[in-house]
């Protein structure tokens, strides 16, 4: 290897592979069988967007190799799920495939149970330091990843074979958001670990991702949640479908932040001695994790207000949702403050992570169950 | 000016521009934001007088806690935040323009080797080596030769980094102004000043007066106005604390058509106005739908769908007189959301029509039974993003009202046009009650072969008829007699029983019989009497109904289960009636639908400058987050060359890049 290359200083296009074009190649090849079929129903705004997102799934899998196969793969497991339904909803009950693996339904309940197998394995792998069980666990929660796309990419079609006019990307409701905040948290997870080589944060950070599986169980069994409804007028906007995943990956990051806080906290105590990463690398990761949620939270809130100003009225009325997710800004600016200026480091830092959680989840379902506004979709 | 004064404002410009007051001041106003999302704000006043008691209301008056983010307290924290960030900018501003200009090309050897990233090459590259070096990694470099020969060469890149700074905070600045110029801070003070009076009373607006109503040059605002279709606005209501202000217009709205679309399901899917602008100066017109998040944009003010509701649709009613029920229904025609006298029974009454409704989209989860209402006519938000319309059902038309007796008295109907199937059989639903906070209790008149209430209002009649109850009574016991159900000799007493019972029934329903036996049957027997009694009601109302049909002059019913089932609801129906307790029945048959539309206008001026606030806030955060500013200095002195670098945050990252370079440059070195 060219000792050039290590430090960064070739071109960043010529250090692509075959590999890498070849995935840049079947993304620019669905976006284009997409726009071919489906091009004559979309406005502007939307055609904007399956540009931008090609772009941007391309540049995703140059950045982070794992994409390269991640995403062509739920795709193409997707893509067998539609076949298989045959344009015909009644299927998910009756075919093999959909019944028990393909159907949004049951990809969903497939991530939820890989979610729960690599959690259990992560903390076995922990406390047994084994290399193997984490990594198997790592493997699990890459599945519980695929599932979990392929489950909403499947639903996505679902939702237009109900009905065309009922169709519509499944970010609109508190159970889909939901699976969409399991994906993008274990996904982040994903990267840190390959980056920093500590496996052993997945034991943590999968603790969360287990309570929001937990919840979507429960949302499903005991409130059928899963039903997929038609779009109500104020959330049939293009910016549902930017502002939704943004904020999601914002509160993902915070998530995954607090629980290597707990992490560091553990090892800063000495407890689970010799079996935790250092301190300084959950502080770094946990640094890393928060700037990066920090940035998506900043432009979902800033698309949130730009979507306001066409749906209500103004871009701030201090609707409670509004009102938390600056509180939830608020707290994190004061963190990135005192770490990055006055240069605090360890416990305070960590043990702000871990409240910050709680800040966001009320921001994050608190605001829905408790208090009233026009935002409180998805009430429980 | 003395030194005391200098150095107390100098303290006080240090303690505002210092970041400890500035994560004191984030901290605080996330605290004071939670206030506002606790406390319902901006509810009409009385809801909070209500809730608080008179005592609690006032503090909560004085501290602003029903509009925390307009109140004084808020807006100042508000003001401390821009004078704190500004304040910080110029204190660290050009400090950091400096910085960045700088290649710090005077460090010392000393300062040199301190580093915690530094090193001396084991071979010599010369300088021109190096400069191809630096330029190869991108960066940018200076040359300075000392006096005693030795050279440092001072290189930088990711000056950006700093650059982020200046956008992020001065993004808040920006942010912050926009908004205030969007606030309605000029209105408080017009307030405050008392040059600007809310209008307390409701009264047409053309005399609100002048204090009250603010001009078209207004520069920001927000309101609603409610159009009926094929009608015009040329104002709107701005909330002011206990009461409006009046916003003029530049131009009229009139509004030609509200639509409402629903899916298959029930939920609602479009909300939409047909308007039509016309510019007060120009006489412009611009023609224009409207929808939930499509707003209009008009002279930089722009038009929203916010609600919808009943816009006073012509109705006309089938009044059945229940005083008598054996006249035929007259016709009343009303318009809804008014009030008109009404004559029945010989008294006088007004008739205060509610809102009328097309749709009546119920969460049938609750069982079968209808949801109570408001009474009194509502906008619905149409903006509302709350999506559990899952068991929804349209019960169609509904019209609600209240009739108001000569003393005052009033009672509230709720009554629906359209036939509803419960249990297999069909229904028209009224919905009646006393007390606004009581839920409606519903009467469910069960609907002929035709899908009418004529027949059972025919039943009415006849039970409420006691002339016909020796014919009905003498049916009943010939009948009971054939059947072998009662020996011939008690054919006259049962005749005798089954009057009695009519007229109890027909004087107080199920209830007139009911106090019969608790004042006159002992206890134990009371329930074996009552069953003897409702059988003999129960085969009476055969022989009800074959009188009615024959003093119609009509063919009798057919006897069989369902129409049995028909005569078995309307006893209970006719028992109800007692509780309906109106002169008469207005059944709805017919209406005009005219609906109105809740239209928000707002002008927000600083809307341009929240965004370009917003755009240099997010690129401020990449810069500053993910530019990473790297210094690299070589002092070539005797033959040697010591490489040194730092950033302005360092981690690992660092760690290992320097670790590069370092082999980099010896392989350079080497050749
Ligand atoms: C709403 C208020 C504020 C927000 C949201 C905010 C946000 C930020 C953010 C996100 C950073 C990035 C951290 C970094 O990468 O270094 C930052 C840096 C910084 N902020 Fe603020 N800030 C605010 C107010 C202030 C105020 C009032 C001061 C004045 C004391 C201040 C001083 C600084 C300084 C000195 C830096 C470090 C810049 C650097 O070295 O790159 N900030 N701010």
């Amino acid at each position: 290897m060219e000792l050039s290359d290590s430090l960064g200083t070739t071109h960043p296009l010529k250090k692509l592979t075959p590999g890498d074009w070849l995935y840049a190649l079947v993304v620019l090849a669905a976006a284009g069988v997409a726009f071919a079929r489906y091009g004559d129903a979309m406005d502007v705004y939307e055609d904007a967007i399956l540009a931008g997102s090609t772009l941007g799934l391309i540049a995703q899998g140059w950045f982070w190799k794992a994409f390269r196969w991640y995403f062509p793969l739920s795709g193409a497991l997707a893509l067998a799920g539609i076949g298989l339904y045959e344009q015909d909803l009644a299927r998910a009950q009756s075919a093999f495939g959909l019944k028990y693996l393909l159907s949004s339904q049951s990809a969903i309940m497939w991530m939820c149970t890989l979610f729960f197998l690599a959690t259990a394995v992560y903390w076995l792998g922990l406390l047994k330091r084994s290399d193997l069980l984490t990594r198997i666990a790592s493997g699990l929660t890459w599945s519980a990843a695929v599932m979990g796309l392929t489950g909403l990419f499947v639903r996505w079609y679902e939702s237009y074979l109900i009905a065309p006019d009922v169709g519509h990307i499944p970010v609109s409701n508190l159970y889909e958001v939901f699976v969409l905040f399991c994906l993008i948290t274990a996904l982040m997870y994903l990267y840190y670990e390959a980056k920093f080589a500590a496996r052993q944060m997945g034991a943590f950070v999968l603790l969360v991702i287990s309570a929001a599986v937990g919840f979507i169980l429960w949302y499903t069994f005991d409130r059928q949640a899963h039903e997929i409804q038609p779009l109500i007028p104020a959330l049939q906007s293009w910016w549902m479908k930017i502002h939704v995943p943004a904020n999601f990956v914002g509160y993902g990051a915070f998530a995954l932040a607090a629980m290597l806080g707990v992490a560091e906290l553990m090892a800063l105590k000495g407890w689970l001695a010799g079996k935790l990463p250092a301190p300084e690398v959950l502080d770094e990761v946990m640094y890393k994790a928060i700037a990066v949620g920090f940035l998506f939270f900043t432009i979902a809130t800033i698309l949130g207000a730009m979507w306001a100003a066409d749906a209500w009225g103004g871009y701030w009325s201090w609707d409670p949702k509004e009102t938390w997710a600056l509180i939830v800004w608020l707290n994190y600016a004061a963190w990135l403050h005192i770490r990055l200026v006055k240069g605090w480091r360890g416990a305070p830092l960590a043990w702000w992570a871990v409240i910050g959680l709680f800040v966001t989840t009320f921001a994050f379902i608190g605001v829905n169950m408790f208090l009233s506004g026009l935002h409180s979709y998805g009430s429980l | 000016m003395t030194v005391r004064q200098t150095s107390f404002r100098h303290a006080l410009y240090e303690l505002l521009s210092s970041m400890r007051f500035a994560i004191g001041l984030l901290t605080i106003l996330a605290i004071a934001s939670v206030v506002g999302t606790v406390l319902k704000q901006n509810e009409p006043y009385p809801n909070y007088a209500f809730e608080f008691g008179p005592f609690w209301f006032e503090v909560f008056e004085t501290l602003g806690l029903y509009d925390v983010y307009h109140s004084g307290w808020f807006l100042t924290i508000l003001a401390f935040l821009v004078i704190s960030t500004t304040l910080c900018i110029v204190r660290n501003g050009p400090g950091f323009i400096k910085d960045m200009k700088a290649f710090r090309e005077k460090a010392g050897d000393n300062s040199l080797a301190a580093m915690k990233h530094s090193a001396e090459l084991s071979g010599s590259p010369d300088a021109a080596t190096l400069s191809a070096y630096l330029a190869r990694h991108g960066f940018r470099h200076k040359r300075h030769e000392r006096d005693d020969g030795s050279v440092v060469i001072a290189a930088k890149k990711g000056s950006a980094n700093k650059l982020g700074y200046f956008f992020a905070h001065i993004a808040l600045v920006v942010i912050c102004i926009g908004g205030l110029l969007d606030g309605n801070l000029p209105l408080k003070i017009g307030e405050l000043l008392g040059r600007i009076v809310p209008e307390t009373r409701d009264v047409p607006q053309s005399q609100v007066p002048d204090e009250s109503r603010l001009s078209p040059a207004n520069l920001s605002y927000r309101g609603n106005v409610t159009i009926a279709e094929n009608k015009s606005a040329d104002v709107i209501f701005l909330n002011a604390g206990k009461g409006y202000l009046v916003q003029e217009l530049p131009f009229i709205v009139t509004l030609k058509k509200f639509h409402v679309d629903y899916y298959s399901n029930g939920m609602p899917k479009l909300f939409a106005s047909d308007i039509v602008v016309t510019d007060k100066a120009s006489g412009r017109e611009t023609p224009a739908t409207v929808k939930v998040n499509h707003p209009l944009i008009v002279d930089g003010v722009a038009i929203y769908q916010a609600s919808f509701g009943d816009g006073g649709s012509p109705v006309t009613f089938k009044a059945w007189n229940l005083g008598q029920p054996s006249q035929p229904p007259a016709t009343v025609k009303g318009v809804s959301l008014a009030s008109q006298p009404l004559e029945a029974g010989g008294a006088r009454y007004t008739l205060e029509l509610g809102e009328f409704r097309l749709f009546n989209i119920e969460d049938t989860r609750s069982g079968e039974e209808l949801a109570a209402k408001d009474f009194e006519a509502r906008m619905k938000d149409a903006r509302e993003v709350r999506q559990d319309a899952k068991f929804m059902k349209n019960l169609g038309p509904s019209i609600a009202f209240k009739l108001r007796d000569a003393q005052g008295q009033a009672r509230e109907y709720m009554h629906y046009m359209s036939p509803i199937e419960q249990d297999g059989a069909r229904y028209l639903i009224a919905g009646v009650r006393s007390q606004v906070s009581e839920p409606f209790a519903y009467l469910r008149l069960p609907l002929d072969d035709d899908d009418k209430i004529d027949s059972f209002m025919r039943l009415y009649a006849t039970l409420k008829n006691p002339a016909l109850y020796d014919e009905i009574a003498r049916r009943t016991a010939q009948k009971a007699a054939a059947g072998g159900v009662i020996s011939a000799d008690m054919q006259q007493q049962f005749e005798n029983s089954v009057k009695w019972i009519l007229a109890r029934f027909g004087e107080g329903g199920f209830k007139g019989l009911e106090s019969f036996l608790d004042e006159r049957v002992p206890a134990d027997k009371r329930a074996a009497v009552a069953q003897t009694y409702v059988k003999i009601l129960q085969g009476a109302v055969i022989d009800v109904m074959d009188v009615a049909q024959e003093k119609a002059g009509l063919a009798p019913w057919p006897k069989d289960g369902a129409h049995y089932r028909m005569l078995l609801d309307g006893l209970v129906a006719t028992s109800a009636m007692a509780d309906y307790r109106a002169p008469v029945f207005l059944q709805l048959t017919d209406f005009t639908q005219v609906q109105a539309s809740g239209l928000q206008l707002t002008r927000s001026p600083g809307k341009n400058l929240v965004y370009l606030g917003s755009l240099l806030l997010v690129i401020g955060i990449i810069l500053m987050f993910y530019v990473r500013e790297l210094r690299m200095w070589f002092l070539l002195r005797d033959g040697k060359v010591r490489v040194a670098m730092a950033s302005n945050r360092h981690n690992r990252e660092l760690d290992q890049e320097f670790a590069r370079h370092r082999d980099a440059l010896e392989q350079v070195s080497r050749g």
